[in-house]
């Protein structure tokens, strides 16, 4: 058995396909990832937060203290304009004259003397997800809103010690039971899963066709089979060979999560990141590692019963696209809102995984769930390479 | 000494697969399998070189292959040196050296790795295993290739690359597969002169070509099978015998339009 997965290993090192998505594509994937998430986030919010709004605001006048506020800020810019309708403030701003109009009513000074409330309109268009400027217009609005009942609460002869709390009678403190690392895991951990379970099977692909597939269509396979070994000792050969290349990505990936991540958390201005990161252990990274080995060792089985099913390379591959898609399928369902793990998702295939990864890069893990995810997955790799072992002494499967 | 008796195989036809009206003419078809080989024995003793003939599809690789335990057979049996290949088949593994159709050898690894790998699949110790190597080198001229990888070797190369793989462990019957199809004259010759040496040194060797010059040059003895049965058993006189002027080319189409009915004729 060691003299197959020897030289397996020895041909698959030498092959450029494997190192590619063994051992490169796990090494750069986070890197870029995270890279380009942060410098997307980054740059883009910044741009967003140091844009200069063009306005126009008819009758200013009704609000001088308003006005002269909006035209100080740093992030408008006073424009005139001769428009005075809704419609004709619409269309200016379609033609990109200004961005935004404020319409302060004609009869504003007049009402708020006699006490009685006015509404304003803000005209602009809100296509941005990054456009900060309606925040900046309502935090503006509400000091002034502040300040004109103040002034009017002052007239009406409130006590001044009291008008804070009739301003604002009811404040709220919040307190957040889940930190940050549980805030960050709830949103990306199920999303670093997803990136991790289909590379353990990217990286027992082509390997497992190789062996099987592979071997057919170069002859090899025939040659192999008169050997005086048992065909139990060159599937499991094969089968130690695919899963060694399924874990080597597994392995480079979680470490290339756990580097990666702190480095560029720190470079891309993803503080939240970096702690996050820095607050997943080295047990943590080992215990995803251990969830991922029965599965990659799932895949691996399956892997190589299709590919030695299999008359050619292209055969295989035809098979196992069906598969890659499939196993996406409980990822998608892990990443759903409200799906956690408990009893029953535990005993899913592939998204027990997903969620149990999640679980611990959020640092919340029942490690009795984590034992029952591992030990049904390990019975269910026992199943899938002894179904292996059976179909490779099959001859309608060897000789199709 | 190999020993093959009433050997058949049938191969399942597919469900769905339709037996064409040709096919349906071909008496090793039936509607649930292809009768592969249905009657075929032969044998070939210490020191014999066996010649397999057949027109393509006759049943020559099926019938090989049932032979060097790759197959299973449906019926019949098969001798190794009284080892049975269906009830021993490791033990009888031990003592085949097979060439198959294809060259089979692994692209990544050179002449020297694919040799010592089957080596190592058949137990052989690091030195004996160096020193068999160096051997089979010196008698295939393989020295200048030994560290080319398979994927950059010529067809000739990879030939001889496959015969020392299949008879590096000293192999006590070789089983040869169209040893020398597309090859140069050159190492044809290098391939033949190596069958004679294997011959000299006692050891059975069955081989199937479409060469008949071949066979004349190597063969002690001549089965013929087509369509799935041994249609000729006999020594190489014996085959000479069945065309008037003793060519081999019309001995071997008498046998195939059965103008001699030579079952077993000659079988030793």
């Amino acid at each position: 058995m060691w003299q197959v997965y020897f030289k397996e290993l020895t041909e698959l090192m030498r092959d450029k396909k494997t190192l590619i998505f063994v051992i490169l594509l796990p090494i750069f994937i986070f890197p870029v990832i995270f890279g380009v998430m942060g410098l997307v986030l980054s740059s883009t919010t910044s741009k967003a937060m140091q844009e200069q709004h063009r306005y126009v605001i008819i009758n200013a006048e009704q609000a001088p203290q308003f006005a002269d506020t909006l035209f100080y800020h740093k992030n408008f810019k006073q424009v005139s304009t001769d428009k005075r309708t809704e419609a004709e403030l619409i269309a200016a701003i379609r033609n990109d004259e200004f961005d935004v109009a404020i319409v302060i009513p004609s009869d504003f000074a007049a009402k708020r003397q006699a006490i009685e409330p006015t509404q304003w309109q803000i005209i602009y268009n809100q296509s941005s997800q990054f456009d900060f400027m309606f925040s900046y217009f309502t935090e503006l609005l509400a000091d002034f809103n502040q300040q004109l009942q103040r002034e009017t609460l002052t007239q009406l002869n409130v006590d001044p010690a009291k008008l804070n709390a009739i301003i604002k009678p009811v404040d709220v403190a919040k307190v957040d039971t889940a930190d940050k690392r549980e805030n960050i895991g709830e949103k990306f951990g199920a999303i670093i899963a997803y990136i991790l379970v289909p590379l353990c099977l990217l990286g027992a692909s082509y390997p497992a066709i190789d062996m099987g597939a592979g071997e057919k269509e170069r002859g090899t396979l025939e040659t192999l089979l008169i050997c005086p070994i048992s065909r139990v000792s060159i599937v499991l050969g094969k089968f130690f060979t695919v899963l060694t290349t399924g874990l080597v990505g597994a392995l480079i990936t979680v470490g290339s999560f756990g580097i990666w991540g702190a480095i560029i958390g720190s470079f891309a201005g993803m503080a939240v990141v970096q702690e996050a990161m820095s607050a997943i252990a080295f047990t943590e990274l080992v215990l995803i590692f251990s969830l991922l080995l029965p599965i990659s060792a799932v895949f691996a089985a399956l892997l190589l019963a299709i590919s030695i099913y299999a008359r050619t390379f292209k055969e295989a591959q035809n098979y196992i696209s069906p598969l890659s898609i499939l196993i996406f399928l409980p990822l998608v369902a892990a990443m759903m809102p409200g799906v956690e793990l408990n009893g029953k998702t535990a005993l899913v295939p592939i998204m027990n995984v997903a969620l149990a990864i999640k679980e611990l890069i959020k640092g919340t893990a029942d490690y009795a769930m984590l034992a029952l995810i591992f030990g049904s997955t390990v019975v269910l790799a026992t199943v899938a390479i002894g179904f292996c072992v059976h179909w490779f002494q099959q001859e309608k499967v060897l000789f199709r | 000494m190999i020993e093959i008796q009433d050997l058949a195989k049938a191969f399942a036809l597919g469900k769905g697969s339709k037996v064409s009206d040709t096919e349906k003419q071909d008496v090793r078809y039936s509607k649930t399998a292809f009768h592969s080989v249905r009657n075929v024995s032969f044998s070939c003793g210490q020191g014999e070189v066996l010649g397999l003939l057949g027109p393509n599809g006759a049943g020559k690789t099926t019938t090989l292959r049932m032979l060097s335990t790759a197959l299973k057979p449906d019926a019949g049996s098969v001798l190794l040196n009284g080892v049975d290949v269906l009830k021993q088949p490791v033990k009888a593994r031990q003592q085949i050296g097979f060439l198959s159709a294809d060259t089979g050898l692994y692209g990544k690894l050179t002449a020297f790795e694919n040799i010592a790998y089957f080596g190592r699949l058949h137990g052989m110790k690091e030195a004996q295993l160096k020193q068999r190597i160096d051997e089979l080198f010196t008698l295939l001229n393989m020295h200048d290739f030994a560290n080319r990888r398979a994927d950059n070797m010529s067809t000739g190369m990879k030939q001889k690359t496959a015969i020392a793989r299949a008879v590096v462990h000293s192999p006590k019957v070789v089983i040869l597969d169209e040893p020398t199809t597309g090859l140069d004259i050159m190492t044809v010759q290098t391939v033949l002169d190596f069958i004679k040496g294997l011959k000299a040194a006692g050891t059975p060797v069955i081989f199937s070509t479409h060469h008949l010059d071949e066979v004349a040059s190597l063969a002690d003895r001549v089965v013929v099978i087509d369509k799935g049965i041994s249609a000729f058993s006999g020594d190489i006189a014996q085959f000479r015998s069945l065309a008037d002027n003793g060519d081999l080319r019309n001995a071997f189409l008498s046998v195939l339009q059965g103008r001699v009915n030579v079952q077993q004729q000659g079988a030793a």
